[in-house]
């Protein structure tokens, strides 16, 4: 029988969210599942290289303690969880997690499904071949201009999968590259029986997805409408998802908990990271964000209905990452009196000496935090009177040489320039390698989504 | 009598807004606190005029969508975040505050 409404608790924003998210989600109300999203653009490269240097590795390996935590309370509430924690190797995530379960005697009790197909790495070359060009997205640069540095290629799979592994009796679903708006539509669609081509209310449950896609981003964090008004931010109840079958839906929190759920805050988190909101593109529909209904329906709940979506695209988005050179940060920080103008002044001596070693950087970036570093020429002229001001240079460069020999120039300036400067007890700055993203399309029938099971 | 004026008010007080990254591109999500401001959201935050708020800061085109559903309006930023993302060397690497930054911009409200 189809329940009445299906909660999903978003219990992760991102790989480094709070820890503490999951467990106060499951525990402080009801809900059904818990949707814990981990992948960033550039996730799937640092995964690699950790699988590359050891191949049980390349997954978000935070999930396995977080899940012996709450593993306990998961099957005594019967709560599901959907994640892509699983990164570049979902197999050995949860082959991880059943490790842990078992020492905590529920063998028998527990069911892992694992989603793979989306990695292309291996396949890249064949699918060139074939003539798949995977130019980039944003800029139409050919692909060869960087095949030879790429570190890992991955199809952003949709819901599908997920349903699939939840209808084959997974408890828990570890995913590759699913998209984070996926794992909350998945649920929605298997327990609702919505179909594959029901495009009002598969956009429905992407919208609902996108909403807690970011964690507290739609209960009170980073909440500019209404910071001020919002209590209790170190005790803050993490979005969560209370959907009915007919696709219309509300976002809660928790009761007891800080934050607030707000239609202004909401509405902050809709329009993020948004491009054209007539054409949320997933590899699930194409949702309409300027046929939302929002409604603030007492406090703490926002209702939303009217959704509409359009037919899916016959592409999938692949997101590559590849080897792009090699940046280094440097600051220091100069104090009254005339702080703008010392932290000037040592910024054209720096720059001097780079030139002077006759090092080449493809940018050398300054900013002066305190006076233009986040508004820029916007900020207007500073006040003359600034207590301090942080000089923070960045330079980028093909070759790691030029960078490295920056680095060894930012101490000497503590006592060979201008005077009244602190704030370099970090250290020498670390050149750091760039790995950038590369988005492409592909066509959907190269791409087979593939599920498993691990039962523990 | 002299007809009144209206009177120049910064973005900040009658909307809000927030931020995000796609690649090289800021995206800014600007919404009205109140429903009768959108009107003048949508007259006067044009997308030529945030291309000139924005100069000197940003390399590339501005884009404007309406959600008049959301009492917003999306901009896209294109060439905002010195390359974006891994490659960026900005503070402001993924575009966060370019939200407060559209905000400093004054229309003109009737009183």
């Amino acid at each position: 029988m189809t329940k009445p409404v299906v909660r999903v608790a978003g219990a992760q924003g991102f790989w480094g969210d709070w820890l503490e998210a999951p467990y106060r989600q499951l525990t402080g109300g009801p809900v059904d599942y818990l949707m814990l999203d981990y992948l960033a653009e550039v996730t799937m490269s640092i995964m690699q290289k950790q699988k590359s240097r050891d191949a049980s590795l390349g997954y978000a390996k935070d999930f396995i303690p977080l899940m012996e935590r709450i593993l306990p309370e998961l099957v005594k509430r019967k709560v599901k969880v959907t994640s892509n924690a699983g990164g570049v190797n979902p197999r050995a995530c949860a082959e991880a997690v059943a490790q842990v379960a078992r020492k905590q005697g529920l063998a028998g009790n527990l069911t892992i499904g694992v989603v793979t197909g989306d990695d292309l790495l291996p396949r890249l070359d064949q699918l060139l071949a074939a003539g798949h060009p995977l130019a980039n997205l944003d800029t139409g640069r050919p692909f060869s201009d960087v095949r030879a540095s790429v570190r890992s290629a991955n199809a952003y799979l949709g819901a599908a999968p997920v349903v699939e592994a939840l209808r084959q009796g997974a408890d828990i679903v570890i995913t590759g590259r699913v998209t984070d708006t996926g794992l909350t539509l998945g649920p929605l669609m298997h327990e609702f029986g919505w179909r594959a081509d029901d495009w009002d209310r598969l956009a429905a449950g992407t919208v609902a997805g996108h909403t807690i896609e970011c964690g507290a981003q739609s209960s009170g964090g980073n909440d500019l409408a209404d910071w001020g008004r919002v209590k209790d931010l170190a005790n803050i109840g993490y979005p969560i998802v209370e959907a009915r079958p007919d696709g219309s839906f509300a976002i809660i929190k928790h009761p007891r908990t800080g934050g607030a759920i707000t239609a202004a805050g909401v509405t902050e988190q809709l329009v993020y990271e948004m491009g054209d909101p007539h054409s949320y593109i997933t590899p699930d529909c194409v949702a309409d964000f300027t046929t939302i209904q929002l409604k603030q329906q007492g406090k703490d709940r926002v209702e939303f209905s009217g959704i509409q979506g359009k037919p899916a695209t016959d592409k999938f988005k692949v997101s590559c990452a590849y080897f792009y050179g090699y940046k280094a940060v440097g600051t220091l920080v100069y104090s009254w009196p005339d702080a703008y103008k010392k932290a000037q002044a040592a910024d054209r001596v720096l720059r001097q000496r780079l030139k002077d070693l006759g090092l080449s950087f493809e940018t050398v970036l300054t900013e002066f935090v305190g006076v233009d570093a986040t508004h820029g020429p916007l900020a207007g002229p500073p006040s003359a009177d600034l207590a301090e001001v942080q000089l923070r240079v960045g330079v980028r460069a093909a070759d790691q040489e030029p960078v490295d020999r920056f680095t060894r120039e930012i101490a000497p300036l503590i006592l060979n320039g201008p005077p009244s400067v602190t704030g370099f007890a970090g250290g020498r700055p670390k050149p750091e390698e760039i790995v950038a993203y590369w988005p492409a399309l592909l066509d959907k029938r190269e791409v087979t989504a593939c599920v498993d099971l691990v039962r523990v | 009598m002299k007809k009144r004026q209206p009177s120049l008010t910064a973005l900040v007080d009658i909307a809000h807004a927030r931020s995000g990254d796609k690649g090289d591109t800021a995206n800014v999500g600007l919404i009205a606190k109140q429903a009768k401001h959108y009107p003048l959201l949508v007259k006067q935050v044009t997308a030529a005029r945030v291309r000139r708020h924005f100069k000197g800061v940003i390399t590339g085109p501005v884009e404007r969508f309406e959600l008049p559903n959301l009492k917003a309006l999306n901009f896209l930023l294109h060439g905002a975040l010195d390359g974006g993302g891994t490659i960026s060397l900005k503070t402001d690497a993924q575009g966060k505050v370019f939200s407060t930054a559209l905000l400093r911009m004054k229309i003109k409200v009737p009183q």
